[in-house]
């Protein structure tokens, strides 16, 4: 007993304090991208060309990035001898339209928008969540179990995730939707009681990740259900799961 | 050690011509795998190529005692009879077989899909369903235990945790299980047969997601047969920063297993420790190369990125506060008798049944198997550094525990000694395209065991054939070994010390 409680002061109190103080990310952490068209010889199209994922276009003087399509690799940027594209260490990237993931040289950033005012009132304190693997890695699930280890704790925003879809107000998906999973995932939604939200998490849910064209796969969620929150990455830091789910219940007001 | 006129022999992470594999004939070829896994060869891969109506069989066998990795191939017109009942260990891979390319192992003894996928040869289909017809999930023949007291269990595909889907059924006698069957294929993603005409712009990052767990031992070995088919030699720094990598990885996912572990017997302060420490080691995965799964770390002919003196002793500063935290949380477990009492004696898996299994990694070792790629068939950095390998012999929950924890204690030092003495020069070097008509054959020890790719080049030099064999795959079979006879409340537990990968499985 007394080394369990010694283990306990070893171990200290270690539940961040995100949003209130800044993300803590490493230096080569690749976030938000950052686009310089300027930079762009007319006609060039070598970064478009460096991503296997079709993520990038280079029309008349606007360069395009779709971070649903992104898995934030880089190679656009080794490919770039003009300093075109780099990445910031922003993590916010989280969205609520498809189209707002599609990031332009001459474009507005849009962050993740909050519920209406109903959906707010209902989930904006308590939003009980039921995960779904679709042919997911691991990867984004592991970076979703963690923000309910104690270092992020989300149960202080009154978000967790629960063992049934009858106990939850909607699902976050991960992976590409693999056609073996594809009537799992809706039946799984259709088990959730309405009003319900969903979430697709990671480059694969969103549009398939590397998996994009496979004919095993389902190119992500869109299509088969109605998607609430879209959240790039691959896999999405847990920081940008977490601003993503706050943002969506209004929990961060509307700031870069 | 058995007689290998049949195969020729090589070493890990070499490419031979294909011209040099011995063809031989089927039953001989048959004959001689079971026989080699009588000597304790273990079979690393058994697949079938080609797209026509004759099939190509290809075995990769492996020798733990010298480090030797056996070819061999033969021709396979129709069905072939199934060596299964002699060598349970060609299981799995025969029903890869039937399922990838429509042919029938016959007489095997459980013969049912593995993926739930259209084989890869149109118009064939080993359980003869109509051509290019829909072939839903979970859809079998399940094995059932008849009688009045017996009830049924079925659990899955999705499960109440953050996890993969997988089904699984319980043949159960009150809380006693009699029978646990494992059926999974519902994350297949078409990895394999995309491979053909390969690589492909996007291979690598299919490679990085095989199992995203496992990003490093898969990418790794993927990079060691570009490298061996194009006969580049990477820098001895690459060398030295794909071992840490590997080792971050090991020990991410060996922390996050004790925490499991510890949860699943009630015991939440080691849970609650270990599930943030594992965070520290995903973290310093981030240092190298800003993706805590080590995304974008290997990369052929070396790694994507170099490290810094600033990057190394910020490293070694975080392992050093990491194994304080991680002793101390998992020092916990082996002073609390109740969990002791749980762990030890539940999910016996017997030396003999791994050993016909062919079971791999932290799964064989607890059972007193001294088998670990590292050691047995160094690879990269392990040829010069070598990490000692770990044994239990209880076979039991208890070993598996004790096994992750001696072997994280064992890469916490490799990780030490490497990043005190970081080679200096480059990280990477140019890469050439791979050669024309080669087989190569890598072998890597992910977290989970052994992971083995193989490549067959056509003219061109492209993969007329590329096979993937995940540590998951032999070891399925042995947690629904380790049910048997187990409370069915045993199961989480049993589950949790192998914790085994889905999409590494299903691909």
């Amino acid at each position: 007993m007394l080394k369990t409680i010694l283990a306990r002061i070893h171990q200290k109190h270690r539940t961040m304090k995100y949003p209130d103080e800044p993300a803590q990310l490493p230096e080569l952490f690749r976030g938000y991208p950052v686009l310089n068209a300027e930079a762009c010889p007319a006609g060039c199209r070598l970064c478009a060309d460096a991503c296997p994922f079709g993520a990038l276009s280079h029309e008349t003087k606007t360069l395009s990035l779709d971070m649903g399509k992104c898995l934030f690799c880089r190679e656009c940027e080794l490919a770039c001898p003009h300093g075109a594209i780099s990445f910031s260490r922003d993590e916010k990237l989280a969205a609520r339209n498809r189209g707002d993931l599609i990031v332009r040289s001459d474009g507005e950033r849009k962050l993740t928008e909050a519920l209406e005012a109903k959906m707010r009132s209902l989930f904006g304190r308590s939003l009980k969540l039921r995960e779904v693997s679709a042919g997911g890695c691991n990867a984004c699930e592991a970076d979703v179990n963690v923000l309910s280890t104690v270092a992020w704790d989300l149960g202080r925003f009154g978000v967790q995730f629960v063992a049934s879809p009858r106990h939850a107000d909607g699902i976050l998906v991960t992976g590409p939707v693999t056609e073996n999973m594809r009537e799992a995932l809706l039946k799984t939604y259709k088990a959730v009681p309405a009003p319900k939200i969903v979430i697709a998490s990671g480059a694969c849910a969103i549009n398939g990740g590397p998996f994009i064209g496979s004919p095993e796969v389902h190119d992500g969620v869109d299509g088969l259900l109605p998607v609430d929150l879209y959240i790039p990455g691959c896999p999405p830091h847990p920081f940008t799961i977490l601003d993503g789910l706050l943002r969506l219940l209004g929990r961060i007001e509307q700031r870069g | 050690m058995t007689d290998a006129s049949f195969m020729k022999t090589f070493y890990n992470g070499e490419s031979l011509p294909l011209d040099a594999v011995p063809e031989v004939k089927l039953n001989d070829f048959l004959q001689a795998i079971i026989d080699a896994a009588d000597h304790g060869w273990r079979i690393s891969a058994l697949f079938g190529e080609g797209t026509g109506p004759e099939l190509t069989l290809y075995a990769v066998l492996s020798a733990t005692g010298d480090g030797l990795i056996g070819v061999m191939r033969s021709r396979c017109n129709g069905n072939f009879p199934s060596i299964t009942p002699y060598c349970p260990q060609a299981n799995l891979f025969e029903r890869e077989i039937a399922e990838q390319f429509g042919v029938v192992p016959e007489g095997h003894p459980w013969f049912k899909p593995l993926r739930f996928h259209q084989s890869f040869r149109p118009g064939y289909d080993a359980w003869g369903r109509a051509d290019r017809s829909a072939i839903l999930p979970g859809i079998t023949d399940f094995y059932r235990v008849e009688g009045d007291e017996i009830h049924e269990v079925a659990v899955g595909p999705v499960h109440a945790g953050v996890i993969e889907p997988g089904h699984f059924r319980f043949q159960c006698h009150g809380e006693e299980v009699f029978h646990l069957e494992i059926v999974l294929g519902y994350q297949h993603r078409g990895i394999e047969s995309a491979l053909i005409g390969g690589p492909k712009p996007g291979t690598l990052h299919r490679m990085e997601t095989i199992a995203g767990d496992t990003t490093i031992a898969h990418t790794w070995a993927h990079c060691m047969i570009l490298e061996s088919l194009a006969a580049v030699h990477i820098p001895a720094k690459a060398e030295v920063l794909r071992g840490i990598g590997l080792e971050l990885e090991r020990l991410a996912n060996h922390t996050g297993d004790l925490g499991a572990i510890a949860g699943d017997t009630g015991y939440l302060p080691t849970s609650s420790y270990c599930g943030r420490i594992r965070g520290d080691f995903l973290n310093m995965t981030a240092v190298m190369c800003g993706s805590r799964f080590g995304r974008g770390l290997i990369r052929p002919g070396g790694t994507g990125f170099d490290c810094s003196q600033d990057q190394s002793d910020e490293l070694l500063r975080r392992i050093a506060a990491a194994r304080a935290d991680l002793t101390n949380a998992v020092d916990l477990i082996w002073a609390t008798p109740s969990v002791l009492a749980r762990l030890e004696g539940t999910g016996i898996v017997a030396r003999e049944t791994a050993k016909e299994l062919a079971l791999t990694g932290p799964a064989a070792r607890a059972c007193g198997i001294a088998m670990d790629v590292r050691q047995n068939f160094p690879y990269g950095i392990y040829q010069m550094s070598q990490i000692p390998v770990v044994t239990a012999r209880s076979g039991d929950v208890y070993g598996r525990t004790l096994v992750r924890w001696l072997e994280a204690e064992k890469s916490l030092e490799f990780l030490e000694e490497q990043l005190s003495q970081l080679p200096s020069g480059r990280y990477a070097t140019h890469m050439k395209q791979p050669a024309g008509e080669k087989i190569a054959v890598a072998l890597t020890e992910g977290w989970r065991g052994e992971v083995c790719h193989v490549a067959l080049t056509d003219k061109a030099g492209r993969f007329s054939r590329y096979k993937i064999v995940d540590p998951s795959f032999h070891n399925w079979p042995g947690l629904a070994m380790a049910l048997r006879g187990q409370q069915i409340s045993d199961f989480p537990l049993c589950n949790k010390s192998f914790n085994l990968s889905y999409c590494g499985f299903d691909q």
